[in-house]
This record gives structure tokens, C-alpha cells and sequence, in this order.
């Protein structure tokens, strides 16, 4: 009988019955023929795969990660809750030890939810491997966690909720920002002044082909892991560098799926994007799984594949080596970044606007952080969407020193003062705690 | 009158039914190496004062198959698998004949490289030369489009006779399964066909002139002609006729479980409502594991003949059986000898099992009654875990819906009904360990041949349409169909409707015992490039597992 090499957790939740809308790329059919494939191969019979049940998780789950507005039932829907509790139930057997490794293959994905949340983005509403993390974070006392996401598009939500966090070393491979969504990404963005270096982004020319994706790991994502040294690491294995993807360029194969995941090696892989939805996904997730295993996974291949149409023009293969140099460049100089980027103690300021393509909402954001050697420092988001309210989030961040714990009250108290807001929230991750001021009562 | 016959691994029960009762019940001895003249037996025992015309049903349950299985005393068959990407196929190789072949169907069922008809040839020449008489072929992906299977079957049509179809015994997706489960219904067959064509003919010799029915392990009946195509679904019939045997006892408004404690071993099944489980795919167990309907069971080895150990003064029940009880013989102390100590059984040698209860106290350091108590108290306790084990197992099966994962099911068992030698013994105390109201069944020791005489004719169909290729299928039946864009659920439900209940008919089920029911169904949008381009259906359809309704349950309760 077969067997695998490696005791494998599999979360499978389609939702075949939610969609954004009838013929949204993110619909209910996603995940059927990827279920058939997995099905037909027998993949629950392999003695070492095990199937999970998704658990659910609670609004107090998602607190921990996102400060959502008005609140997190009027942002999510029972599927978000599933697809975060689908990661969690893997990441639960794997903290138990009952599995070496497990792949939630859910739906809908969640990499492009930031840390406030007044809508969807690219999809996503809440975040499915942050609000993860910070569980087994919270539960299992784990502190050093690299996420590395391979979703063709940038996993800004991701980065943007570990910017500032030097125990995430989070790393997004993608699909160069200046040819698609998000638009952002680049090599220059890397986290904030307690974190600088902890946040790699890796953009890639249209056309990076398998050979392009394992150079990148090779050489930049793993030397950095095994610096990093994380307990923990998570793959947000979103599908659509794949060639027959719709919405990108890039010309990654089931071949190469499963090759940078025995390269990888996570511990938690986490279905994200992909809507190649039968000439991929069903031999993406097959080799994905069978990888995780430590099985072989030869024979898997798209019934189109072609691998002298799918070579790496020249040029491609120069820009990726240049890119490679660069990152490697910065993750030498991170300790050094750090030191330079700003005097501990002191509060540093910094203006974005943010579109949430989904629900067509414009935030502006003032954020001001403080500098600190000593933990992810203390944190204030002031937000005003369009439509929408404005709102306050000040997050204490896990691990924090106490003079960053003293700034985290004096934001909050300062910020009860205001008038021109609807809602304050505070966010105490050592107390694991969640306070939600309404100024209007 | 109806006859229910049940051939289990050491003895073989019969029972007689007629609308008063239970007219007469036997038990024999099982031959094993002659389980025809085991059937002949009992027939002869049963029917000896009895007018044969007035019978009406024979439902015959064997250990036919299993034993075949398990003495691996099976033909020499030739196995053909086309795979197309994905686990190698060598990996399910059954028998020394496979050949995995090239062509491929993907997951729509488009046709992705075809057969090649000269490879074909060469394999036939092969298995021809080897002497081989029956073939079974599958195809990856066949319950999709059976075109591959069907056109090595033409190939080969004229050497083999008869070829098994891996697209005829499921519409559910599992290609290893298939295999195993095409290469058992080969294999098998012609065991089957010697075995129960010799059954039928001295029936009809003796004057019994109604076709008979065979049991399957989904609980359920199918006539001869069904069984010489798919002989591989009489495998584990023998744990399924139990449960049937204790449905009119089960309530029909609540969930209960169904406890057979034999010697060896202890099966467990759920009854909701009244209506057995299934296995969600097929058959789960170890080396059965395939796509045959079954109830769904477990079974672990602790039962009255378990061996009684003691390791670090700590009492452990099973799960092997050395032999039967010291009171009746037997090497090493088992729960019966405890039961005889305890004064709840009056069978065997009393001073044997005083003997085998003080070994167990002088280990476990304690006074004789005491340890006899223990080994009493440990015995329910092991089996009621077990039954809460498997409950829990099945409320956290994965489901792939929002719907249903708020929705879930879950079962709760308010009623356990006991079978098997000592069920009346542990009644009591099961129910006081379960908190659960818990009943021995009467006649207990025959309901396996009650269950198998009343059990009902039942099957399953899977049914596809996809509009955007404008076809609708049913491939356990060969059959599909050109369909308009406007094709929509209700043609798809009723279209199934009417094929379920004609194989049903085919399969020997009287119209009055068409319970069927929806078991699956789902319905998607096909959408390219952001518009929509059909819609797919799918839909599983089944005659559930229950007892025939034309008779009178009164009389036997």
C-alpha cells in the first residue's frame, strides 16, 4: 500500500456553496476539479495523509490581527471564518505533533487583507495565515515564524500586518508590481524601522519560468531561513504563477510547485490565490501534497505541458539574478538598516492611502510607530475610509517592553480624547486583549 | 414464508419467517472447506417439514468471497489500467498480470491521449499465452467518460469473457480503489458463479422455483444475475446481516448503535433513525478497502473470548483470542470465565474459570471477587469507549460546504441495542457506563439470519450533466444522453429517479420497496472568461438499506 514519507494534515474546504458573485474568478467551482483530482488519485487512502475537519474561528481569533470596521461580523462572512479555522486546524496537529506537516486547501483566500479592514481587497477580507499565526502564537508560545508566499500577486495584506515585527521574516515572491494587482511589492519595501530586512519582497519580470522560481529559492529564500532561524514556517501557496493562469503572466509549472515545496519544506502550506481552475489547480495541489509527503510526484504534469514552451528567455533569467543580488544585498545589511533607521524612543510617522478593489473603498492612513530596539513597538493607526467612518487602532505588540506597553495606554488614552472619530480599538496582544471604545456612547 | 441463511466463519444460522414468527431457527457447524454442503444443510434442515411452495424470499448471506480473500485462494487474472498523469499507477498493482497502458481522460472527462490499439493486441497475445480467462480493465477518471474502458473491452472482447468495467461498479472517484475493487469482482467470479449456480440448481431440484437473493455488505439484496457482474459486493456480508437483524428493534425517531460482541471481536454500527450508515466511499477496512457500498462498522478485538492479561498490575482485555473461555477449556482467562465467576453465566466449568479469575487476582494483587469485578467492569468499559470512538470519529468527518458545516449532522445515540453471546450478560452494565438505554436483542443469536431474510434489494446511481458539453450521464449504467442548455435540476433529479428505480427492478426489488433517496447533490456555474457557459449537476442516488416492507414486523418482535 502507499505510503507517505512524511505524516501529512489535509484541510479541504471548497465552500462549494459561496461565491463573491456568480461568474467572480472567486467562485464556488474553484476547487471542484481539484477535489476530483485529489479524490480519483486516492490521496485520503495514502497511509501518513490524514483529513482534517476545519474548525471556526471567533471574532476573538481575528482580533488578534485585524482591527475591522465597524466590526468583524459586518467584514466576514461563516466562509472566512471556516477558511481561517481550516488553517488553524492544520496548524493545531501540527503544533501537536500529530502530523509533521499539513496544506489547507481553502477557500476564500486572505493574503491581501491588511491589518485594518473596512472591506475586501483582491478578494480577501481577513487575513487566513496571519489570524493563524498569531493562534499558535498565542497557544503554543511560538515566537519565530517565516512566512513565505508565492502567490503570483504581492501578499501585501500579510506584509503589511508584520511590517513592523522582526520574530516574522516574511518573504512574497510576485509577479512584478508595475505589470499587476496590487502594484506594490518592490525590493526597496522592507518592513519598518524595528523590522527592516524582516520583510522581503521579490518582484519577478513576466515569463519567470520554473527555473526562475527555484534560482529565487535557492539562493535568496532559503539562506535567509536558515538565518532566521524560525520554529515555524508557513507557505502561502497561492497557484497563479502557473502558465495557464488568467489573470498573470509567469510560466511556473505542477513540476515546479512541487520541486520549491520539497525545497521549502514548510510546515503549514495555505491555498491563496489561483484561478486556473482545471488546467492547474488540480496538478498543483496534487504535487503540492504529494511533496509535502515526501512522495513522488514525477508523473505529475499538465496534460498541455510543454517545457520547451515554457524555456526562460535570457533576459529574464539577467533580471532575476539582478534581483537575487539586491535582496541578498539588503538581508546582510538589515542589522545595520535598523540601527540607522530612527532614534529608540521616538515616534515615527507614516502617510498611506489604500483602495479595496473589492468593495470600492479608498482608506487614508496616518500611522505612527515607536522606535524600539527591544520589541515590534507600539503602534497607532488612524483611518478614515471612503465611504466610511474613521477609526483608531493602537496595537501593543506580543512580546512588547514595557515602555512600548506604557506608549500603547498613553495612545489609547489620548485617543478616547478625540472627537472626530467613531470608533477606537485597542489592541493588547500581551494581555490578549481586545477593547473596543464606541464615542458616540 | 421467507428464508434468511447466514454462513459465518464458524457456524451458519437459518431461519424460517412466516407472518406469525419465527417458525423455525437453526444453527450448524460451518464446513469451511465445503460451504456448499454447509448450505445445503441448513436448507434441508429447514425446509424438511415444510411446504416449499409456500416460499416466497431466500436471501443468502457467505463467507464466500472473504474467505477467498483472506486464503488468497483467487483466479489468475489480467488486470489492464490506463492512468495518464498523476501517482504511478504500479503502485496499486493487483496480481501478477498489470499492465498500465497509455491513454488518458482528465477530470472533465476529455480524452487527453488515446488507447493504442497495437499495445492493446501485444497485452492480449500476453495474458492469452499466461492462460488467462478473465480481465478486468480501468481507466482513471472513467466514471467520467468510460470511452477507454469500453473500447479496450472491444479489443478484447473476443479472448475474454467475461471483462470487468471499472466504470460500472461506481460513479465515485477513487482510481485505486476501482481497481482493487474491479480486480476482486475478477478474480472472484468464477468461485461465485460455481458456487451459487449449484446453490440455485438444487434449490430448483428441491422444488424451489423463486429466484434467490444474495446479501451484500451495504445491507442491502441484489438476484443472481446482479451478483455474477459484481460477485466482489458479497464481501463482509456476514457483519451487515447483524445490523439488519436489529433495525426492528432500533427506534425510528432517534439515533442508536448496534453492538455485535462476538468472541473475538466487537462490530459497531449507527443506525439514525432507524436506517443503517455507509461508508462514504466504499469499503474503509485494511485490505477491502475499495468502492463496494457497505454499512459502515468497525471492529475491534475484545469480545468474550478476548485474552485477559495482566502488565505492572494493570488489566488489559484483548485483542487477541487465545482460545475459547478456561471454563470451556481454554489456555488463558477471558471475560466469559468472569461472567461464569460472577454468577451472570451458567454455562461451563464453574471450577475452571475459579482457577482462571485467581490467576488474574494473584497478578493484580487483589482478592479474587474483586478481579473477577474488574475484569467484568474493564471489558464494558473497553467497548463502551470504543463505540464513543467511533461516533466521534464520524461527527468530525470533513464536509465541503458553508451549509453543511453549520448544519453538521451529528449523532447522538440515545438507544444501543446489543447482539452476540454475551450480549444479555453486559446489558446492564454497558448501560451504566454509557448512560445510554441499552436492550439485548431477543433471539439475538439468529437476528444475522432475520436481518439477511428481510433485508430489501438496494442500489446506487450517479448521475452528471454538464450543459456546456450538452450531455448528461449515468456511467455505472452506460448510459448518456445529448441535453439542451435549458436542462435544468428537475430533469436531472427525475432522469435519475427513473434509472435508479429500473436498476433496482433489474436487481430484484419489488415496487413497493423503492425507498429512494437523494444522497448527493450539487450544482455549478462553468464560467471562461468571466461569463457563464452551462452549468453542472451532480447527483448520487440511492435505495437506502432497510427492511422489506411486505411483511409484518409484529411477529417477530
Amino acid at each position: 500500500m502507499l505510503k507517505a514519507s512524511k505524516k501529512t494534515g489535509l484541510v479541504f474546504f471548497p465552500a462549494f456553496d459561496w461565491a463573491i458573485d456568480p461568474t467572480h474568478p472567486e467562485r464556488e467551482e474553484r476547487l471542484l476539479y481539484t477535489q476530483d483530482q485529489v479524490m480519483e488519485e486516492g490521496v485520503f487512502d495514502i497511509e501518513g495523509v490524514v483529513e482534517y475537519k476545519p474548525d471556526i474561528v471567533t471574532a476573538h481569533d481575528i482580533q488578534r490581527t485585524h482591527f475591522c470596521v465597524p466590526d468583524e461580523a459586518s467584514v466576514t462572512t461563516e466562509s472566512h471564518m471556516i477558511s481561517a479555522g481550516g488553517a488553524a486546524a492544520i496548524a493545531r496537529a501540527v503544533m501537536e505533533k500529530e502530523i509533521a506537516n499539513g496544506f489547507a486547501l481553502v477557500r476564500p483566500p486572505g493574503h491581501h487583507a491588511m491589518r485594518m479592514v473596512h472591506g475586501g481587497r483582491g478578494f480577501c477580507y481577513i487575513n487566513i495565515e496571519a489570524i493563524m499565526v498569531e493562534m499558535i502564537r498565542q497557544k503554543y508560545h511560538v515566537r519565530r515564524v517565516a512566512i513565505v508566499d508565492t502567490d503570483c500577486h504581492h501578499g501585501d495584506g500579510t506584509n503589511d500586518i508584520y511590517w513592523h515585527d522582526p520574530d516574522t521574516l516574511f518573504i512574497s515572491i510576485h509577479q512584478d508590481g508595475r505589470t499587476l494587482y496590487p502594484g506594490s511589492g518592490f525590493t526597496g519595501e522592507l518592513g519598518g524601522p524595528n523590522a527592516k530586512g524582516s520583510n522581503l519582497n521579490i518582484p519577478l519580470p513576466p515569463g519567470t519560468a520554473t527555473e526562475g522560481y527555484l534560482e529565487v529559492i535557492q539562493s535568496c529564500v532559503l539562506p535567509a531561513i536558515e538565518e532566521f532561524k524560525p520554529e515555524i514556517i508557513v507557505n502561502s501557496a497561492g497557484q497563479d504563477n502557473h502558465y495557464t493562469d488568467p489573470l498573470t503572466n509567469m510560466n511556473f509549472s505542477a513540476q515546479g510547485y512541487a520541486e520549491l515545496t520539497t525545497l521549502l519544506k514548510p510546515d503549514i502550506a495555505v491555498l491563496e490565490g489561483g484561478y486556473s481552475i482545471e488546467g492547474a489547480l488540480p496538478y498543483v495541489n496534487l504535487g503540492i501534497i504529494l511533496a509535502m509527503a515526501g512522495m513522488d510526484y514525477s508523473r505529475v504534469v499538465e496534460p498541455d505541458y510543454n517545457p520547451e514552451k515554457l524555456k526562460q528567455p535570457s533576459n529574464v533569467t539577467d533580471h532575476i539574478k539582478r534581483t537575487v543580488r539586491i535582496i541578498n544585498d539588503y538581508w546582510s545589511k538589515r542589522h545595520e538598516m535598523r540601527e540607522k533607521s530612527g532614534k529608540p524612543g521616538t515616534i515615527q510617522e507614516r502617510h498611506r492611502e489604500i483602495f479595496y478593489d473589492t468593495d470600492n473603498i479608498f482608506e487614508r492612513q496616518k500611522e505612527k510607530i515607536r522606535i524600539c530596539r527591544d520589541c515590534a513597538g507600539a503602534m497607532e493607526i488612524d483611518s478614515q475610509a471612503m465611504p466610511g467612518t474613521r477609526v483608531i487602532g493602537i496595537h501593543i505588540p506580543l512580546n512588547a517592553c514595557h515602555a512600548c506597553t506604557e506608549t500603547g495606554y498613553d495612545m489609547f488614552e489620548q485617543a478616547k480624547k478625540s472627537s472626530r472619530h467613531d470608533r477606537l480599538f485597542l489592541q493588547n496582544r500581551p494581555n490578549d486583549q481586545y477593547i473596543i471604545h464606541d464615542y458616540k456612547s | 414464508m421467507i428464508i434468511g441463511l447466514d454462513v459465518g466463519g464458524t457456524h451458519a444460522d437459518a431461519v424460517l419467517l412466516s407472518e406469525q414468527g419465527v417458525v423455525k431457527n437453526i444453527k450448524v457447524p460451518t464446513d469451511a472447506s465445503n460451504l456448499f454442503n454447509t448450505v445445503l444443510t441448513c436448507f434441508n434442515l429447514l425446509l424438511d417439514s415444510t411446504d416449499i411452495s409456500k416460499v416466497k424470499r431466500v436471501v443468502i448471506s457467505t463467507t464466500l468471497t472473504t474467505n477467498s480473500v483472506v486464503q488468497r485462494n483467487l483466479d489468475t487474472v489480467g488486470i489492464i489500467v490506463s492512468a495518464g498523469p498523476g501517482i504511478d499507477p504500479m503502485n496499486f498493482k493487483r496480481g501478477e498480470h498489470y499492465y498500465p497502458v497509455s491513454g488518458s481522460i482528465d477530470h472533465r472527462g476529455r480524452e487527453v491521449q488515446p488507447i493504442d490499439a497495437g499495445e492493446i493486441a501485444a497485452i492480449c497475445e500476453e495474458m492469452k499465452q499466461a492462460g488467462i480467462r478473465y480481465v478486468g480493465v480501468i481507466g482513471k477518471f472513467s466514471p467520467r467518460n468510460p470511452a477507454h474502458e469500453l473500447k479496450i473491452k472491444s479489443l478484447i472482447n473476443d479472448d475474454f469473457d467475461p471483462v470487468f468495467l471499472g466504470h460500472r461498479v461506481s460513479g465515485n472517484l477513487n482510481f485505486p480503489r476501482r481497481i482493487s475493487t474491479v480486480f476482486l469482482n475478477t478474480s472472484v467470479y468464477s468461485l461465485h458463479r460455481n458456487f451459487f449456480n449449484a446453490v440455485s440448481d438444487t434449490l430448483k431440484q428441491k422444488g424451489l422455483t423463486i429466484p434467490i437473493q444474495i446479501l451484500k455488505a451495504d445491507g442491502g439484496t441484489m438476484n443472481l444475475a446482479t451478483s455474477m457482474e459484481f460477485p466482489g459486493q458479497t464481501v463482509l456480508s456476514g457483519p451487515a446481516a447483524s445490523v439488519m437483524g436489529a433495525i426492528p428493534h432500533a427506534p425510528t425517531d432517534m439515533d442508536s448503535l448496534v453492538l455485535d460482541i462476538g468472541g473475538t471481536t466487537t462490530d459497531i454500527a449507527i443506525l439514525v433513525n432507524g436506517a443503517p450508515l455507509l461508508e462514504p466511499v466504499g469499503i474503509g477496512r485494511g485490505k477491502y478497502k475499495s468502492l463496494i457500498r457497505a454499512l459502515q462498522t468497525i471492529s475491534k478485538g475484545i469480545g468474550g473470548d478476548s485474552e485477559v492479561t495482566v502488565k505492572n498490575k494493570k488489566l488489559k482485555i484483548g485483542p487477541h483470542r487465545r482460545g475459547p473461555a478456561m471454563a470451556f477449556g481454554g489456555p488463558s482467562p477471558t471475560p466469559t470465565d468472569a461472567m461464569i465467576y460472577l454468577g451472570k453465566m451458567e454455562d461451563g466449568e464453574r471450577v475452571l474459570a475459579e482457577k482462571a479469575i485467581a490467576m488474574t487476582a494473584s497478578k493484580l494483587e487483589v482478592p479474587n471477587l474483586e478481579a473477577a469485578q474488574m475484569i467484568f467492569h474493564e471489558t464494558c468499559a473497553r467497548i463502551v469507549e470504543m463505540t464513543r470512538k467511533m461516533v466521534d470519529q464520524i461527527n468530525s468527518k470533513p464536509v465541503y460546504t458553508v451549509h453543511e458545516f453549520l448544519e453538521g449532522y451529528q449523532i447522538n445515540p440515545r438507544k444501543i441495542l446489543l447482539l452476540g453471546g454475551p450480549a444479555s450478560f453486559m446489558a446492564e452494565k454497558i448501560q451504566e457506563l454509557s448512560g445510554i438505554e441499552t436492550i439485548a436483542l431477543p433471539m439475538s443469536s439468529v437476528a444475522n439470519a432475520i436481518g439477511a431474510a428481510l433485508a430489501r434489494t438496494t442500489c446506487e446511481i450517479s448521475l452528471m450533466a454538464d450543459t456546456e458539453q450538452g450531455m448528461v450521464y449515468i456511467p455505472e449504467e452506460n448510459y448518456s444522453e445529448k441535453i439542451s442548455p435549458k436542462y435544468q435540476k428537475s430533469d436531472a433529479l427525475e432522469t435519475a429517479r427513473i434509472f435508479l428505480e429500473r436498476k433496482a427492478i433489474m436487481s430484484g426489488a419489488s415496487q413497493e420497496n423503492l425507498e429512494t433517496e437523494l444522497i448527493e447533490f450539487q450544482e455549478f456555474n462553468i464560467v471562461r472568461r468571466f461569463s457563464m457557459h452551462g452549468k453542472i449537476f451532480r447527483i448520487k442516488m440511492q435505495v437506502k438499506p432497510g427492511l422489506i416492507k411486505d411483511f409484518s414486523l409484529a411477529a417477530i418482535l
